[in-house]
Protein backbone atom coordinates (compact mmCIF):
# COMPACT_ATOMS: atom_id res chain seq x y z
CA UNK A 1 0.00 0.00 0.00
CA UNK A 2 1.15 3.53 -0.69
CA UNK A 3 0.70 6.94 0.93
CA UNK A 4 1.15 10.60 0.05
CA UNK A 5 4.15 12.24 1.70
CA UNK A 6 6.90 14.84 1.45
CA UNK A 7 10.35 13.91 0.17
CA UNK A 8 13.20 15.18 2.37
CA UNK A 9 16.77 15.86 1.31
CA UNK A 10 18.20 13.16 3.60
CA UNK A 11 16.10 10.49 1.85
CA UNK A 12 13.39 10.27 4.52
CA UNK A 13 9.70 10.99 3.86
CA UNK A 14 7.53 13.34 5.91
CA UNK A 15 3.81 12.83 6.40
CA UNK A 16 3.34 16.40 7.66
CA UNK A 17 5.16 19.53 6.54
CA UNK A 18 5.70 21.74 9.58
CA UNK A 19 8.29 24.34 10.42
CA UNK A 20 9.48 23.34 13.91
CA UNK A 21 9.89 26.13 16.45
CA UNK A 22 12.25 24.49 18.94
CA UNK A 23 13.47 25.76 22.33
CA UNK A 24 17.10 24.94 23.07
CA UNK A 25 16.40 25.46 26.79
CA UNK A 26 13.38 25.66 29.10
CA UNK A 27 14.03 29.41 29.62
CA UNK A 28 13.17 30.06 25.95
CA UNK A 29 9.79 28.29 26.08
CA UNK A 30 7.61 31.39 26.30
CA UNK A 31 9.10 32.96 23.17
CA UNK A 32 8.92 29.62 21.33
CA UNK A 33 5.27 29.27 22.29
CA UNK A 34 4.34 32.84 21.29
CA UNK A 35 5.98 32.43 17.86
CA UNK A 36 4.32 29.06 17.23
CA UNK A 37 0.86 30.38 18.12
CA UNK A 38 1.10 33.14 15.51
CA UNK A 39 2.34 31.08 12.57
CA UNK A 40 0.03 28.58 10.94
CA UNK A 41 2.08 25.71 9.54
CA UNK A 42 4.50 25.75 12.47
CA UNK A 43 4.73 23.39 15.45
CA UNK A 44 6.49 24.10 18.77
CA UNK A 45 8.79 21.86 20.77
CA UNK A 46 8.94 22.98 24.39
CA UNK A 47 10.78 21.17 27.21
CA UNK A 48 12.24 21.79 30.67
CA UNK A 49 15.91 20.93 30.04
CA UNK A 50 19.11 22.32 28.51
CA UNK A 51 20.83 24.02 31.49
CA UNK A 52 21.99 23.40 35.06
CA UNK A 53 22.73 19.75 34.33
CA UNK A 54 25.83 17.56 34.20
CA UNK A 55 27.52 16.90 30.86
CA UNK A 56 25.89 13.49 30.15
CA UNK A 57 22.47 15.16 30.40
CA UNK A 58 23.52 18.19 28.35
CA UNK A 59 24.76 15.73 25.70
CA UNK A 60 21.48 13.80 25.84
CA UNK A 61 19.45 17.01 25.43
CA UNK A 62 21.67 18.16 22.53
CA UNK A 63 21.40 14.78 20.79
CA UNK A 64 17.62 14.70 21.28
CA UNK A 65 17.08 18.24 19.94
CA UNK A 66 19.20 17.53 16.85
CA UNK A 67 17.30 14.28 16.21
CA UNK A 68 13.95 16.07 16.64
CA UNK A 69 15.09 18.57 14.00
CA UNK A 70 15.79 15.63 11.69
CA UNK A 71 12.24 14.25 12.14
CA UNK A 72 10.85 13.90 8.60
CA UNK A 73 7.63 15.75 9.50
CA UNK A 74 9.65 18.96 9.86
CA UNK A 75 10.57 20.83 6.68
CA UNK A 76 12.67 23.40 8.49
CA UNK A 77 13.50 24.61 12.00
CA UNK A 78 13.64 27.93 13.86
CA UNK A 79 15.62 27.44 17.07
CA UNK A 80 14.89 29.71 20.02
CA UNK A 81 17.83 30.14 22.40
CA UNK A 82 18.14 32.25 25.55
CA UNK A 83 21.86 32.79 24.99
CA UNK A 84 23.54 31.63 28.21
CA UNK A 85 22.22 28.04 28.41
CA UNK A 86 24.35 24.97 29.08
CA UNK A 87 23.67 23.30 25.73
CA UNK A 88 25.41 24.91 22.75
CA UNK A 89 22.72 26.32 20.49
CA UNK A 90 25.13 26.69 17.54
CA UNK A 91 26.03 23.01 17.82
CA UNK A 92 22.34 22.06 17.77
CA UNK A 93 21.72 24.29 14.74
CA UNK A 94 24.69 22.78 12.88
CA UNK A 95 23.54 19.26 13.76
CA UNK A 96 20.07 19.86 12.35
CA UNK A 97 21.43 21.65 9.26
CA UNK A 98 23.32 18.45 8.32
CA UNK A 99 19.91 17.03 7.37
CA UNK A 100 19.79 19.58 4.53
CA UNK A 101 16.87 21.46 6.09
CA UNK A 102 16.82 25.24 6.52
CA UNK A 103 17.68 26.22 10.12
CA UNK A 104 17.40 29.72 11.63
CA UNK A 105 18.05 30.89 15.17
CA UNK A 106 16.69 33.55 17.49
CA UNK A 107 18.76 34.44 20.58
CA UNK A 108 16.71 36.29 23.20
CA UNK A 109 19.60 37.89 25.13
CA UNK A 110 21.35 38.96 21.92
CA UNK A 111 18.42 40.60 20.18
CA UNK A 112 17.23 42.52 23.24
CA UNK A 113 14.46 40.60 24.97
CA UNK A 114 11.33 38.59 24.39
CA UNK A 115 9.32 41.05 22.29
CA UNK A 116 12.14 41.59 19.80
CA UNK A 117 12.87 37.86 19.75
CA UNK A 118 9.23 37.08 18.97
CA UNK A 119 9.20 39.68 16.17
CA UNK A 120 12.34 38.21 14.62
CA UNK A 121 11.09 34.66 15.11
CA UNK A 122 7.75 35.44 13.46
CA UNK A 123 9.44 36.93 10.45
CA UNK A 124 11.86 33.97 10.10
CA UNK A 125 9.14 31.36 10.66
CA UNK A 126 6.68 32.97 8.21
CA UNK A 127 9.30 33.20 5.49
CA UNK A 128 10.20 29.55 6.06
CA UNK A 129 6.56 28.38 6.01
CA UNK A 130 6.01 30.30 2.75
CA UNK A 131 8.99 28.49 1.22
CA UNK A 132 8.41 24.92 2.48
CA UNK A 133 4.65 24.97 1.84
CA UNK A 134 5.43 25.02 -1.90
CA UNK A 135 6.54 21.38 -1.61
CA UNK A 136 4.19 18.98 -3.42
CA UNK A 137 3.21 15.60 -2.00
CA UNK A 138 4.39 12.46 -3.80
CA UNK A 139 3.36 8.82 -3.61
CA UNK A 140 5.53 6.47 -1.53
CA UNK A 141 5.37 2.78 -0.62
CA UNK A 142 4.54 1.94 3.00
CA UNK A 143 8.11 0.63 3.35
CA UNK A 144 9.03 4.33 3.82
CA UNK A 145 6.95 4.48 7.00
CA UNK A 146 8.56 4.68 10.44
CA UNK A 147 5.93 3.98 13.11
CA UNK A 148 6.50 4.55 16.82
CA UNK A 149 4.53 2.35 19.22
CA UNK A 150 3.61 3.35 22.76
CA UNK A 151 1.13 2.32 25.44
CA UNK A 152 -0.12 4.65 28.16
CA UNK A 153 -2.65 4.70 30.97
CA UNK A 154 -2.82 0.93 30.52
CA UNK A 155 -5.36 -1.39 32.08
CA UNK A 156 -5.85 -5.11 31.61
CA UNK A 157 -7.49 -4.62 28.20
CA UNK A 158 -4.20 -3.16 26.89
CA UNK A 159 -2.38 -6.46 27.22
CA UNK A 160 -5.40 -8.56 26.24
CA UNK A 161 -6.21 -6.85 22.94
CA UNK A 162 -5.00 -3.29 22.20
CA UNK A 163 -1.28 -4.11 22.38
CA UNK A 164 -1.53 -7.37 20.40
CA UNK A 165 -3.53 -5.43 17.76
CA UNK A 166 -0.79 -2.79 17.52
CA UNK A 167 1.74 -5.63 17.37
CA UNK A 168 -0.10 -7.22 14.44
CA UNK A 169 0.04 -3.87 12.59
CA UNK A 170 3.80 -3.68 13.29
CA UNK A 171 4.35 -7.20 11.95
CA UNK A 172 2.44 -6.31 8.78
CA UNK A 173 4.37 -3.08 8.23
CA UNK A 174 7.75 -4.75 8.85
CA UNK A 175 6.87 -7.59 6.47
CA UNK A 176 6.14 -4.87 3.87
CA UNK A 177 9.65 -3.45 4.42
CA UNK A 178 8.77 -0.69 6.89
CA UNK A 179 10.10 0.25 10.31
CA UNK A 180 8.66 0.17 13.84
CA UNK A 181 10.23 1.56 16.99
CA UNK A 182 9.24 1.04 20.59
CA UNK A 183 10.73 1.95 23.96
CA UNK A 184 9.48 2.08 27.55
CA UNK A 185 12.39 0.11 28.97
CA UNK A 186 10.79 0.08 32.43
CA UNK A 187 8.01 -2.01 30.92
CA UNK A 188 10.43 -4.71 29.80
CA UNK A 189 11.00 -5.74 33.45
CA UNK A 190 9.71 -9.27 33.83
CA UNK A 191 9.40 -9.76 30.05
CA UNK A 192 12.98 -9.12 28.93
CA UNK A 193 13.62 -12.86 28.46
CA UNK A 194 11.00 -12.85 25.68
CA UNK A 195 12.51 -9.82 23.90
CA UNK A 196 16.02 -11.27 24.18
CA UNK A 197 14.93 -14.40 22.28
CA UNK A 198 14.02 -12.13 19.34
CA UNK A 199 17.30 -10.17 19.25
CA UNK A 200 19.08 -10.19 15.86
CA UNK A 201 22.47 -10.89 17.45
CA UNK A 202 23.90 -11.74 20.85
CA UNK A 203 25.15 -8.12 21.09
CA UNK A 204 21.58 -6.84 20.63
CA UNK A 205 20.41 -9.30 23.32
CA UNK A 206 23.08 -7.95 25.68
CA UNK A 207 22.01 -4.37 24.97
CA UNK A 208 18.40 -5.23 25.83
CA UNK A 209 19.47 -6.76 29.15
CA UNK A 210 21.77 -3.85 29.93
CA UNK A 211 19.18 -1.08 29.38
CA UNK A 212 16.68 -2.97 31.57
CA UNK A 213 19.26 -3.46 34.35
CA UNK A 214 20.24 0.22 34.13
CA UNK A 215 16.62 1.43 34.33
CA UNK A 216 15.77 -0.96 37.19
CA UNK A 217 18.89 0.11 39.13
CA UNK A 218 17.80 3.75 38.94
CA UNK A 219 14.44 2.80 40.46
CA UNK A 220 15.98 0.51 43.12
CA UNK A 221 18.52 3.20 44.13
CA UNK A 222 15.60 5.30 45.37
CA UNK A 223 15.15 2.72 48.17
CA UNK A 224 11.44 2.11 47.69
CA UNK A 225 9.13 -0.43 46.12
CA UNK A 226 8.61 0.88 42.59
CA UNK A 227 4.93 -0.11 42.66
CA UNK A 228 2.67 2.94 42.53
CA UNK A 229 5.17 4.54 40.14
CA UNK A 230 5.26 1.44 37.94
CA UNK A 231 2.67 0.10 37.62
CA UNK A 232 0.95 3.43 38.25
CA UNK A 233 -1.95 3.89 40.64
CA UNK A 234 -4.20 4.00 37.56
CA UNK A 235 -2.74 0.78 36.15
CA UNK A 236 -3.44 -0.91 39.50
CA UNK A 237 -7.02 0.37 39.52
CA UNK A 238 -7.28 -1.06 35.99
CA UNK A 239 -6.35 -4.54 37.24
CA UNK A 240 -2.57 -4.65 36.69
CA UNK A 241 -0.95 -6.03 39.85
CA UNK A 242 2.81 -5.92 39.16
CA UNK A 243 5.29 -4.45 36.69
CA UNK A 244 5.86 -8.02 35.43
CA UNK A 245 2.19 -8.32 34.46
CA UNK A 246 2.21 -4.86 32.87
CA UNK A 247 5.40 -5.63 30.94
CA UNK A 248 4.17 -8.98 29.58
CA UNK A 249 1.12 -7.17 28.21
CA UNK A 250 3.14 -4.16 27.02
CA UNK A 251 5.90 -5.76 24.95
CA UNK A 252 3.44 -7.37 22.52
CA UNK A 253 2.69 -3.89 21.11
CA UNK A 254 5.96 -4.15 19.15
CA UNK A 255 4.79 -7.35 17.44
CA UNK A 256 6.82 -10.51 17.03
CA UNK A 257 9.55 -9.76 14.50
CA UNK A 258 13.34 -9.75 14.99
CA UNK A 259 14.70 -6.85 17.06
CA UNK A 260 17.41 -5.37 14.82
CA UNK A 261 19.11 -3.09 17.32
CA UNK A 262 18.82 -1.03 20.51
CA UNK A 263 19.52 2.72 20.63
CA UNK A 264 20.08 5.29 23.35
CA UNK A 265 17.48 7.94 24.17
CA UNK A 266 17.57 10.66 21.49
CA UNK A 267 19.33 8.53 18.87
CA UNK A 268 18.01 7.82 15.37
CA UNK A 269 17.90 4.13 14.36
CA UNK A 270 19.51 3.32 10.98
CA UNK A 271 18.00 0.75 8.64
CA UNK A 272 14.60 -0.90 8.47
CA UNK A 273 12.71 -3.35 10.65
CA UNK A 274 12.02 -3.39 14.39
CA UNK A 275 14.09 -1.28 16.81
CA UNK A 276 14.15 -0.42 20.52
CA UNK A 277 14.96 3.07 21.81
CA UNK A 278 15.79 3.23 25.52
CA UNK A 279 13.21 5.43 27.23
CA UNK A 280 11.06 5.56 30.34
CA UNK A 281 7.38 4.70 30.20
CA UNK A 282 6.13 8.22 30.96
CA UNK A 283 4.38 9.79 27.97
CA UNK A 284 6.03 13.21 27.78
CA UNK A 285 9.53 11.74 27.58
CA UNK A 286 8.72 8.56 25.65
CA UNK A 287 6.83 10.29 22.82
CA UNK A 288 9.82 12.63 22.43
CA UNK A 289 12.13 9.59 22.11
CA UNK A 290 9.94 8.14 19.34
CA UNK A 291 9.77 11.48 17.49
CA UNK A 292 13.55 11.90 17.85
CA UNK A 293 14.01 8.36 16.52
CA UNK A 294 12.33 9.51 13.30
CA UNK A 295 8.78 8.22 13.73
CA UNK A 296 6.40 9.98 11.33
CA UNK A 297 3.37 8.55 13.14
CA UNK A 298 2.80 6.92 16.53
CA UNK A 299 0.40 4.11 17.45
CA UNK A 300 -0.62 4.68 21.06
CA UNK A 301 -2.70 2.10 22.92
CA UNK A 302 -4.53 2.98 26.12
CA UNK A 303 -6.89 1.35 28.59
CA UNK A 304 -7.95 4.20 30.88
CA UNK A 305 -7.62 6.96 28.26
CA UNK A 306 -4.28 8.77 27.76
CA UNK A 307 -4.88 11.97 25.75
CA UNK A 308 -1.30 12.94 24.74
CA UNK A 309 -0.34 13.64 21.17
CA UNK A 310 2.89 15.21 19.93
CA UNK A 311 3.31 18.66 18.32
CA UNK A 312 4.47 17.46 14.89
CA UNK A 313 3.86 13.69 14.91
CA UNK A 314 0.28 12.41 14.53
CA UNK A 315 -0.61 10.02 17.35
CA UNK A 316 -3.30 7.38 16.71
CA UNK A 317 -5.11 6.40 19.91
CA UNK A 318 -6.30 2.81 20.21
CA UNK A 319 -8.25 1.19 23.04
CA UNK A 320 -9.82 -2.19 23.70
CA UNK A 321 -11.78 -0.88 26.69
CA UNK A 322 -15.31 -0.19 25.35
CA UNK A 323 -16.30 2.01 28.33
CA UNK A 324 -13.20 4.18 27.87
CA UNK A 325 -13.84 4.46 24.13
CA UNK A 326 -17.39 5.67 24.69
CA UNK A 327 -16.47 8.12 27.46
CA UNK A 328 -13.35 9.53 25.77
CA UNK A 329 -14.41 9.48 22.13
CA UNK A 330 -12.97 13.02 21.86
CA UNK A 331 -9.50 11.51 22.32
CA UNK A 332 -9.65 8.00 20.87
CA UNK A 333 -9.38 6.99 17.22
CA UNK A 334 -9.85 3.20 17.09
CA UNK A 335 -11.75 0.66 19.23
CA UNK A 336 -10.40 -2.90 19.18
CA UNK A 337 -13.02 -5.57 19.94
CA UNK A 338 -12.04 -7.30 23.18
CA UNK A 339 -13.86 -10.47 22.18
CA UNK A 340 -11.73 -11.02 19.05
CA UNK A 341 -8.70 -12.16 20.95
CA UNK A 342 -7.82 -15.28 19.02
CA UNK A 343 -6.71 -13.74 15.75
CA UNK A 344 -5.34 -10.20 15.55
CA UNK A 345 -4.43 -10.31 11.84
CA UNK A 346 -7.68 -8.61 10.72
CA UNK A 347 -7.44 -5.80 13.30
CA UNK A 348 -3.76 -5.49 12.34
CA UNK A 349 -4.89 -4.78 8.76
CA UNK A 350 -7.44 -2.24 10.03
CA UNK A 351 -4.70 -0.41 11.96
CA UNK A 352 -2.35 -0.58 8.97
CA UNK A 353 -5.02 1.10 6.81
CA UNK A 354 -5.50 3.72 9.52
CA UNK A 355 -1.74 4.42 9.51
CA UNK A 356 -1.80 4.85 5.70
CA UNK A 357 -4.77 7.23 5.91
CA UNK A 358 -3.20 9.30 8.67
CA UNK A 359 0.09 9.31 6.74
CA UNK A 360 -1.76 10.70 3.72
CA UNK A 361 -3.36 13.49 5.72
CA UNK A 362 -6.25 12.18 7.83
CA UNK A 363 -6.26 14.10 11.12
CA UNK A 364 -6.08 12.15 14.39
CA UNK A 365 -8.10 13.18 17.44
CA UNK A 366 -4.95 14.41 19.22
CA UNK A 367 -4.09 16.56 16.18
CA UNK A 368 -7.56 18.07 15.94
CA UNK A 369 -7.51 18.87 19.67
CA UNK A 370 -3.91 20.06 19.46
CA UNK A 371 -3.31 18.01 22.63
CA UNK A 372 0.32 17.34 23.52
CA UNK A 373 2.04 20.72 23.25
CA UNK A 374 4.07 20.21 26.44
CA UNK A 375 6.40 17.22 26.10
CA UNK A 376 9.80 16.86 27.76
CA UNK A 377 13.24 15.31 27.34
CA UNK A 378 14.35 12.41 29.56
CA UNK A 379 17.42 13.12 31.66
CA UNK A 380 19.34 10.94 34.08
CA UNK A 381 21.31 13.02 36.55
CA UNK A 382 20.50 15.76 39.02
CA UNK A 383 19.45 19.31 38.22
CA UNK A 384 22.35 21.35 39.60
CA UNK B 1 -23.09 -15.38 25.36
CA UNK B 2 -20.16 -13.08 26.03
CA UNK B 3 -17.22 -14.66 27.81
CA UNK B 4 -17.17 -13.71 31.49
CA UNK B 5 -13.50 -14.34 32.15
CA UNK B 6 -10.46 -15.56 30.29
CA UNK B 7 -7.46 -17.78 31.04
CA UNK B 8 -4.71 -16.75 28.61
CA UNK B 9 -2.39 -19.75 28.85
CA UNK B 10 -2.77 -23.39 29.95
CA UNK B 11 -0.06 -22.84 32.61
CA UNK B 12 -1.90 -19.90 34.22
CA UNK B 13 -3.18 -20.11 37.80
CA UNK B 14 -5.23 -16.89 37.51
CA UNK B 15 -8.09 -15.80 35.23
CA UNK B 16 -9.04 -12.25 34.14
CA UNK B 17 -12.63 -11.00 34.47
CA UNK B 18 -14.14 -9.64 31.24
CA UNK B 19 -17.10 -8.13 33.11
CA UNK B 20 -17.69 -7.21 36.77
CA UNK B 21 -18.14 -10.47 38.71
CA UNK B 22 -19.80 -11.07 42.10
CA UNK B 23 -18.97 -13.33 45.05
CA UNK B 24 -20.83 -16.61 44.56
CA UNK B 25 -20.71 -16.45 40.73
CA UNK B 26 -19.86 -19.86 39.26
CA UNK B 27 -17.67 -19.74 36.15
CA UNK B 28 -16.74 -22.52 33.74
CA UNK B 29 -13.39 -21.65 32.17
CA UNK B 30 -11.29 -23.24 29.45
CA UNK B 31 -7.71 -23.78 30.62
CA UNK B 32 -5.91 -25.22 27.62
CA UNK B 33 -7.74 -28.51 26.88
CA UNK B 34 -9.41 -28.66 30.29
CA UNK B 35 -12.49 -26.92 31.64
CA UNK B 36 -12.46 -25.83 35.26
CA UNK B 37 -15.34 -24.65 37.41
CA UNK B 38 -14.64 -21.86 39.89
CA UNK B 39 -16.96 -20.34 42.48
CA UNK B 40 -15.86 -16.78 43.28
CA UNK B 41 -15.20 -15.97 46.95
CA UNK B 42 -15.18 -12.21 46.38
CA UNK B 43 -16.24 -9.48 44.00
CA UNK B 44 -13.84 -9.12 41.03
CA UNK B 45 -13.96 -5.87 38.96
CA UNK B 46 -13.70 -5.82 35.16
CA UNK B 47 -10.14 -6.57 34.08
CA UNK B 48 -9.06 -7.84 37.50
CA UNK B 49 -7.94 -11.37 38.41
CA UNK B 50 -9.04 -14.33 40.50
CA UNK B 51 -7.28 -17.55 41.44
CA UNK B 52 -7.84 -20.94 39.81
CA UNK B 53 -5.77 -22.83 42.39
CA UNK B 54 -4.84 -23.24 46.02
CA UNK B 55 -1.60 -21.31 46.44
CA UNK B 56 0.68 -21.32 49.49
CA UNK B 57 2.47 -18.09 50.44
CA UNK B 58 5.50 -17.59 48.17
CA UNK B 59 3.90 -19.30 45.14
CA UNK B 60 4.44 -17.96 41.63
CA UNK B 61 1.41 -16.23 40.13
CA UNK B 62 1.22 -17.21 36.45
CA UNK B 63 -0.51 -15.20 33.68
CA UNK B 64 0.33 -15.26 29.95
CA UNK B 65 2.16 -18.49 30.90
CA UNK B 66 4.77 -16.33 32.70
CA UNK B 67 5.48 -15.37 36.32
CA UNK B 68 3.86 -12.02 37.19
CA UNK B 69 4.62 -12.05 40.94
CA UNK B 70 4.59 -14.02 44.19
CA UNK B 71 1.72 -14.67 46.62
CA UNK B 72 2.18 -13.05 50.02
CA UNK B 73 -0.47 -15.18 51.76
CA UNK B 74 -2.48 -18.35 51.17
CA UNK B 75 -4.78 -17.90 48.17
CA UNK B 76 -7.82 -20.16 47.61
CA UNK B 77 -9.48 -21.00 44.28
CA UNK B 78 -11.98 -18.18 43.58
CA UNK B 79 -10.10 -15.59 45.67
CA UNK B 80 -9.57 -12.10 44.28
CA UNK B 81 -5.87 -11.74 43.30
CA UNK B 82 -4.31 -8.29 43.30
CA UNK B 83 -1.84 -6.02 45.13
CA UNK B 84 -3.17 -7.10 48.56
CA UNK B 85 -1.92 -10.69 48.13
CA UNK B 86 0.72 -10.51 45.34
CA UNK B 87 4.19 -8.91 45.48
CA UNK B 88 6.36 -7.90 42.55
CA UNK B 89 9.93 -9.16 42.29
CA UNK B 90 11.19 -6.17 40.33
CA UNK B 91 12.20 -2.61 41.13
CA UNK B 92 12.20 -3.47 44.86
CA UNK B 93 14.33 -0.69 46.30
CA UNK B 94 12.63 -1.33 49.65
CA UNK B 95 14.11 -4.84 49.81
CA UNK B 96 17.53 -3.66 48.60
CA UNK B 97 17.54 -1.06 51.39
CA UNK B 98 16.55 -3.68 54.00
CA UNK B 99 19.52 -5.86 52.97
CA UNK B 100 21.93 -2.92 53.47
Amino acid sequence: MSFQGYRRQDGSVGIRNYVGIISTVGCANDVTWWISQEVKGSAPFLHGQGCGQTQPDLDQVTRTLISLGWNPNLAGVVLVSLGCEGVLADRIAAGIAESGKPVEMVVIQKIGGAKKAVAQGLSLARAMVAEVSKLRKEEFADSELVVGVKCGASDTTSGLAANPAAGAACDLLIDNGGTCIFGETTEFMGAEHILVRRAATSQVAEKIMSIVTRMEKRAIDMGFDMRGGQPTTGNIAGGLTTIEEKSLGAIVKGGSRTIQDVYEYGERPRGKGLFIVDSPGREIECLTALAAAGAQVILFTTGLGAPQGFPFVPVIKITANPDTYERLLDHLDVLVDLSERNDFSEVGRVLHREIIEVASGKQTKAEMLDYGSFPNIFTIGPVI
Amino acid sequence: MKQEAVVLNARDNVATALRPLQAGDVLRLGVGERTVEIRLKAQVPFGHKFSLAQLAPGSSIIKYGEVIGTSTETIQPGDYVHVHNVASGRGRGDLAKAVK
